[in-house]
């Protein structure tokens, strides 16, 4: 190959000084059609929004505050705490489970997972519901000794405490798979390297491998918790009083059907903003020691927005 | 008669030894990475081993420190076994507490660093010390002090490991081994994720820490670093040490054809 002149066939100065260039942006045509296109839309149901007398504005921002709402509300931020809670405690327990060397604990695990994420969470909850079908009573004996004690099924299995149970066994088995992929990311030298300083298996866990597994844990497990809250307007089924349980008996009374979905919509939505102002916060706080210098408000918005890209990626 | 006692009479081994290996073998699966390693490193020496890729270089480290179980053979720290006792003749297993307490003696540099990337540098070295010595954090934090000092680190306390060069990385994270004071250092091929101009760096500081009497093993390229520093040095291929002796003679005067091939390729 021989090297051969440039041949100056764009007819460009080509000898002007690089800050003397005008750059002329591409026109981006379809672009502009499909924001005409989406804003067109946006009207549309805007108008049918406001001016469709069946969405009655007015009545459901009566309903918003009223005192039955807000109680159903509590229920639900209840019952969603209480089950992420012992979700990540279940969840965690079986994550290790499944990371350990023991093959029976491997399997155990597994198995754990397999049942409580394949069998849909309404089912579960209405099974636990009805474990007194199963077992009338629940009773500790032990031979020699006697009954230690000994309950009605029924007197325990509450609606709100078979909601609590069965929800949470069911989302442990998701945050399972979350937290031990999180784990399985973290390089298997840093686990060397705390063997190597003397750290007991329980410190390289908690200090070491849990801490940098977190970053991976923490987005997907915003979502869940998200998600969780949604589910539990499951419970409706049996008849705890949440804030979709509330609304329906009011509406069932009322017929106000639309004005009160509108109000269950919004407290959903409120509080699902929320968290994710606060799933925010502990993503800056796990990602800490690779935290690009960004600024803070900006970051808040995209992640509001949901465009994370290449947030949890390292 | 005390487990170490018992140790060095049974195997007669010699009293100013740090690390003494007999016939050590071990196989992952049918593969037998390491074929009978007989090797003593004498308290405050610097022994070097080189050898080619896959020769169980790494395997023989990670055995010293009981990363990995020995398949046959004794090898002993400071007169002990790192993952067992010996009462009566028979070798019992120790519990996991113990296991760490005698690790902690034995400090470990890695080719790839591996510094906890969620801590700063100074949490790096405070760690260990506090979680497995139970040293106060006023107490750890004075001698992290002393100890970047000494790697020439001081400024860099409060940074994250990714906001440092691979050099300065592998200084701190031969700080953070010697925060535990041990008895003796591993080093696996510390320069060999470095670039060229990085390696002097991690050299001076290990050629510093050999002239303060501390016992080294390291497995290096660094031929130069073996005969300079070394007392002594090891080839050794395919799990067998073939050829041992003081670094100048073994570099100039290669008694074995494979040795001399291999050093003719890495000089
Ligand atoms: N955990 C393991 N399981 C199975 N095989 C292994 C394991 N660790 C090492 N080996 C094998 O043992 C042999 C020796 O490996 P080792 O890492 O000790 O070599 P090395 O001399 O350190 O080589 P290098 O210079 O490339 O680091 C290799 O063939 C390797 O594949
Ligand atoms: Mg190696």
């Amino acid at each position: 190959m021989s090297l051969v002149e440039p041949k100056k066939t764009t007819g460009l100065p080509l000898d002007l000084p690089v800050e003397e260039l005008i750059v002329v942006p591409r026109r981006r045509y379809g672009i502009w059609i499909g924001i005409a296109i989406a804003m067109l839309f946006a009207f549309f149901i805007g108008k049918a929004f406001a001016t469709n007398p069946a969405f009655d504005w007015a009545t459901a921002a009566n309903y918003l505050f009223h005192p039955s709402i807000m109680r159903g509300l509590g229920k639900t931020l209840l019952l969603t705490v209480v089950i992420m809670a012992a979700a990540i405690v279940i969840g965690t327990i079986v994550a290790i489970m499944r990371v350990s060397p023991s093959a029976v604990l491997q399997t155990f695990a597994s198995a754990y997972v397999w049942f409580f994420r394949g069998v849909p969470a309404l089912i579960q909850l209405i099974f636990w519901f009805n474990l007194s079908l199963l077992f009338r009573t629940v009773s500790l004996s032990i031979p020699g000794v006697g009954t230690i004690f000994s309950v009605n099924t029924n007197d325990f299995m509450t609606p709100f405490v078979s909601a609590v149970v069965a929800l949470s066994l069911c989302e442990a088995g998701y945050l399972a798979e979350i937290i031990r992929a999180g784990i399985k990311s973290v390089p298997h030298g840093q686990f060397e390297a705390a063997s190597g300083l003397g750290m007991s298996y329980r410190q390289i866990l908690r200090r070491i491998i849990l801490p940098q597994a977190m970053r991976f844990i923490v987005p997907p497990t915003g979502n869940e918790a998200i998600s969780l809250l949604k589910m539990t307007s499951l419970v409706t089924f049996i008849a705890v009083d949440d804030l979709f349980y509330t609304a329906q008996s009011i509406y069932a009374r009322t017929f106000e059907t639309i004005p009160l979905l509108i109000v269950v919509a919004f407290w959903y939505l409120f509080v699902v903003t929320v968290m994710s102002i606060g799933q925010h916060f502990l993503e800056r706080y796990y990602g800490r020691s690779d935290r690009r210098q960004e600024n803070p408000l900006i970051r808040l918005l995209q992640s509001l927005l949901g465009s994370r890209k290449g947030r949890v990626q390292s | 008669m005390t487990s170490q006692a018992e140790s060095r009479a049974r195997f007669g081994v010699p009293a100013d030894a740090m690390v003494f290996a007999r016939s050590v073998r071990k196989s992952f699966g049918s593969l037998d990475v390491l074929k009978g390693i007989d090797l003593t490193v004498p308290k405050g020496s610097v022994a070097c081993i080189i050898g080619p890729s896959g020769s169980g270089k790494s395997t023989f480290l990670r055995c010293i420190n009981h990363l990995e179980q020995l398949t046959g053979g004794v090898l002993l720290v400071d007169g002990e076994f790192v993952g067992y006792d010996l009462r009566d003749g028979k070798l019992y297993e120790v519990k996991d507490s113990l296991l760490c307490k005698r690790r902690a003696d034995i400090g470990m540099v890695f080719q790839s660093f591996n510094l906890f990337s969620h801590m700063t540098v100074m949490e790096n070295l405070i760690e260990a010390p506090m979680r497995v010595r139970g040293v106060s954090v006023a107490e750890a934090k004075a001698s992290a002090e002393v100890l970047l000092a000494r790697v020439g680190l001081s400024e860099k306390a409060n940074r994250y490991p990714r906001e440092l060069s691979g050099g300065q990385q592998q200084r701190v994270a031969i700080a953070r081994a010697l925060a535990m004071n041990p008895k003796v250092l591993l080093f696996d091929e510390p320069t060999s994720a470095l670039d060229p101009e990085l390696v002097g760096e991690v050299l001076q500081v290990m050629r510093d820490l050999a002239e303060s009497g501390m016992t080294m093993v390291v497995v290096t390229h660094e031929i130069g670093f073996a005969r300079e520093v070394g007392d002594d040095l090891i080839f050794m291929d395919e799990g067998v040490i073939v050829e041992r002796g003081e670094p100048r003679e073994v570099i100039a005067n290669p008694q074995s054809a494979r040795t001399r091939e291999f050093l003719s390729r890495v000089l």
